[in-house]
């Protein structure tokens, strides 16, 4: 049976065309692969190449014809020793073409249904204002609707935030053998910050990897050993390197799960500090949390204290997911009391309620929890009971936990030194807008970093910086003090 | 001539067991991006979709040297390395289509493929991402000791991606076994070889990290296979990293939407009537006689029947179901 040629698109955006020349002759053979034609698109000048064997024995479409729409039979391609007097059976018209059915550019017109349980309904449009879910980032919801009280984790003894993060890889490694650390000065230098201090006594060369400066490479070779069945432990030095790592840890580690319909898990740890240290000026003292916390496919933890710092490593390493692991320098030789249960880790998804108070809720991360926490003392004295809530996961977001603390107190401090501009706190803003803004008696106010590059001057440092000071000015704004 | 040629010895059979398997799987991977093209003209596949046609006897005679076990990872130029490994090909059509039969449920598209059943890990759309990814598998083979090689494909584009040179570096300072394979297809895009790569040797860019590195002829898939022998041997051996640089030649354009007017017709045409890779070993097959042209015409005819049926299921699997939106994005601890 004779097969047509149809009007070929050669483009994604190509609806119509010109047949500018038949290259072949009717009568001609052609084999797949022979160009039979040249077309003009929207864009170029194509060739058009036959796809099956025979004799070309109609040409339905003559040279210069314009504007042809894409799927209209240009010409029949005949079998050995076929006539072409007679119609062939089936002929799609081009308006039915798929082409003309497909839904390209536009945007799905399907209601997402989610199977799971735990996430959100199809946004309702009366919703209370309670209602979970008009929000997109519904999906990144954690799984818990009703924040647990923190488990009483048993004996405690103190330790620095730096052996804590030790302590969590340690255990871990002993653990799982395919575990591994790799990093600028992790094994030989004991680290750069001392945080490996004595792994490489423990676990030796092969699982404690000294790397070349080298970010975008030993990023991508992580993600390559993730993908084939270990868990790496990147260190970055400072996260603000790992800027030059950003494509594999975005394009690569996050998104393949998605892109392979599930097959390929990637589970990594990335860590080292983030943020602002003392006096690095402006290429040293960046703070990713929202750059990270933007990307479905991570996860984005940041703990404050020494209990924080083990428990939520220790879940990041047993993670399948990529996890952002984002440490601070200042913090590291702070000490806390840290659960001694080997059994000790903390869940990801859930903020832990510092301190309980009835007037103003401030949401901090990361360093900013101590200044939070220091900024609650002062208000205490002028009457303002603070509820400080420590964020330890920025993603997923803990927002019933915020939400319910919102609830009680109605008015909402953000804190974080990184910069306004879509920040942690502008996100937190615009759920509270969405989830609770008919609890709020005064509009949610953030503390962050100034909208500058980091200075190095000393004094200019300091005002570029979140403090105790303008966190109390901030929670004695919204409390109208 | 034929008449004066000396009665040849009867070929052994391994050898023309294997030169048919080969024959085969190159010819599998030109009708099926035949195939492809015409279903991307239909409307059918959308995006990007770089078809591999010319380059075929770059991917099946390394595979041919490669053994169960060893890992495949590639650029966005995938199609040919997926069913040289023994991918599905209704899978990869479907995902072509964007459908729930395809690889990757409809989610990933031409550039974003994987089976870990068959160790092939991608398809990355990013250039030149894929090399620290493949010396990572390579890493992880030496970490669990089992013997294995990853394969790293890349273009002579990729070849100046600053990433290939931190691997390259990473790899011959730990002697990973990965064998770097350079496709030089003479064009990254639209910019041939010449006009972006200072140096004519893309083998020799290893050299500095100690790293050896041979070019051959990637038209030809025994020669393609002879060398990655001698490579993945190396790199198995424990000898540290290879670079093979195969010297090929896509016949389309670096796109479906690329009318390729940065070479000559004549450039194109000379390729494909002197140095196609599928005719030339016909050629071979029957002048040696390891075939004759009805056993080639069976193959025809069962290759045409493959890419037939995955065509056919690529247009009746059903669409993703909206549900998976939301799904793949994370695994449920």
């Amino acid at each position: 049976m004779a097969t047509e040629i149809l009007m070929p698109a050669l483009s994604p955006t190509m609806t119509e065309g010109k047949l500018a020349k038949w290259l072949k002759k009717e009568g001609d053979d052609v084999k797949a692969g022979d160009v039979i034609a040249e077309i003009e698109t929207d864009k170029a000048t194509m060739e058009v190449e036959a796809v099956d064997e025979g004799r070309l024995g109609k040409i339905l479409v003559p040279a210069g014809t314009e504007n042809i729409a894409v799927n209209t039979p240009i010409a029949l391609l005949a079998e050995e020793g076929e006539s072409l007097d007679a119609k062939p059976a089936t002929r799609p018209k081009a308006a039915d073409a798929p082409r003309a059915a497909a839904s390209r550019p536009e945007a799905p017109k399907v209601e997402p249904q989610p199977k799971s349980a735990d996430a959100p309904a199809a946004p309702e449009p009366q919703a209370p204002p309670v209602a979970p879910a008009t929000s997109p980032l519904s999906a990144v919801r954690p799984t818990a609707a009703v924040p647990a009280p923190e488990p009483d984790a048993g004996e405690t003894a103190p330790h620095t935030v730096r052996e804590a993060l030790r302590d969590a890889m340690a255990e871990e490694m002993r653990r799982d053998p395919t575990v591994f650390l790799m990093g600028e000065e992790v094994a030989e230098y004991q680290g750069a910050y001392k945080v490996s201090q004595g792994l490489l006594d423990e676990f030796g060369a092969k699982r404690v990897i000294d790397t070349p400066i080298t970010e975008h490479g030993f990023t991508g070779l992580g993600v390559g050993a993730a993908f084939n069945g270990l868990r790496p432990i990147v260190e970055f030095m400072t996260f603000n390197f790992a800027m030059q790592a950003i494509d594999q840890i975005i394009n690569s580690a996050a998104k393949t799960l998605y892109m392979s319909g599930g097959q390929m898990g990637c589970p990594i740890v990335f860590r080292g500090p983030n943020g602002a240290a003392a006096r690095v000026a402006a290429q040293h003292s960046q703070c990713y949390a929202s750059w990270y916390a933007h990307c479905p496919g991570l996860k984005v933890l940041a703990p404050w204290s020494a209990a924080d710092a083990k428990g939520l490593l220790k879940a990041a390493i047993r993670d399948p997911n990529p996890v952002i692991f984002l440490e601070n320098e200042i913090l590291y030789g702070q000490s806390f009391p840290v659960p001694t249960s080997a059994e000790y880790v903390l869940p990801i998804g859930r903020a832990k309620i510092e301190r309980p108070g009835e007037h103003v809720t401030i949401i901090a991360f990361s360093l900013q929890v101590g200044m939070a926490l220091a900024a609650a003392e002062t208000l205490k004295a002028e009457g303002i009971e603070a509820e400080v809530i420590n964020l330890r996961s920025l993603r997923p977001l803990d927002t019933e936990t915020i939400v319910q603390s919102v609830k009680k107190t109605n008015r909402l401090v953000t804190v974080e030194e990184g910069w306004p501009f879509a920040g942690i706190g502008a996100e937190i803003g615009m759920q509270m807008m969405e989830q609770c803004f008919d609890w709020l008696d005064a509009p949610v106010t953030r503390v962050t970093g100034l909208d500058v590059p980091l200075p190095y001057a000393a004094n200019l440092e300091k005002l570029a910086l979140p403090h105790p000071d303008t966190i109390v000015e901030a929670a004695r704004r919204v409390c109208n003090r | 001539m034929a008449a004066t040629t000396a009665r040849k010895p009867k070929p052994n059979e391994a050898d023309s067991a294997n030169l048919l398997k080969y024959y085969r799987d190159m010819l599998l991977i030109r009708r099926f991006e035949e195939k492809a093209g015409q279903l991307y003209g239909m409307g059918l596949i959308g995006g990007f979709c770089h078809l591999y046609i010319g380059q075929e006897a770059v991917v099946v005679g390394m595979l041919a040297a490669a053994r169960e076990g060893d890992s495949v990872v590639t650029s966005y130029r995938d199609h040919g390395h997926m069913l040289a490994t023994g991918m599905d090909p209704k899978g990869v059509m479907a995902e072509l289509t964007g459908r729930r039969g395809g690889y990757s449920k409809g989610k990933g598209g031409s550039m974003h493929m994987f089976s870990r059943e068959k160790r092939f890990f991608g398809g990355h759309g990013i250039v030149g991402a894929q090399v620290p990814i493949g010396t990572g598998l390579a890493f992880a083979h030496r970490y669990k000791e089992d013997g294995a090689v990853s394969l790293t494909f890349l273009g002579d584009g990729a070849i100046n991606q600053g990433q290939v040179y931190e691997s390259f570096n990473m790899a011959a300072l730990w002697k990973l076994p990965v064998v770097y394979v350079i496709e030089n297809n003479k064009y990254g895009m639209g910019t041939s070889v010449e006009r972006a790569a200072a140096g004519k040797e893309l083998f020799a860019r290893g050299q500095p990290y100690g790293i050896p590195g041979q070019k051959v002829d990637g038209m030809d898939v025994m020669a393609v296979r002879q060398a990655a022998e001698k490579a993945i041997a190396h790199a198995r051996g424990g000898k540290g990293p290879y670079i093979l640089e195969a010297q090929t030649y896509r016949y389309r354009g670096h796109s479906m939407s690329d009318p390729a007017k940065y070479r000559s017709k004549e450039e194109v045409a000379k390729m494909r009537q002197e140095h196609d890779p599928i005719d030339h070993l016909r050629q071979k097959l029957l002048e040696e006689g390891h075939a004759d042209e009805n056993a080639l015409k069976t193959i025809d005819r069962e290759v045409k029947d493959i890419v037939s049926i995955a065509t056919e299921f690529a247009q009746t699997s059903p669409e993703p179901d909206p549900a998976e939106l939301f799904t793949d994005i994370l695994i449920e601890a």
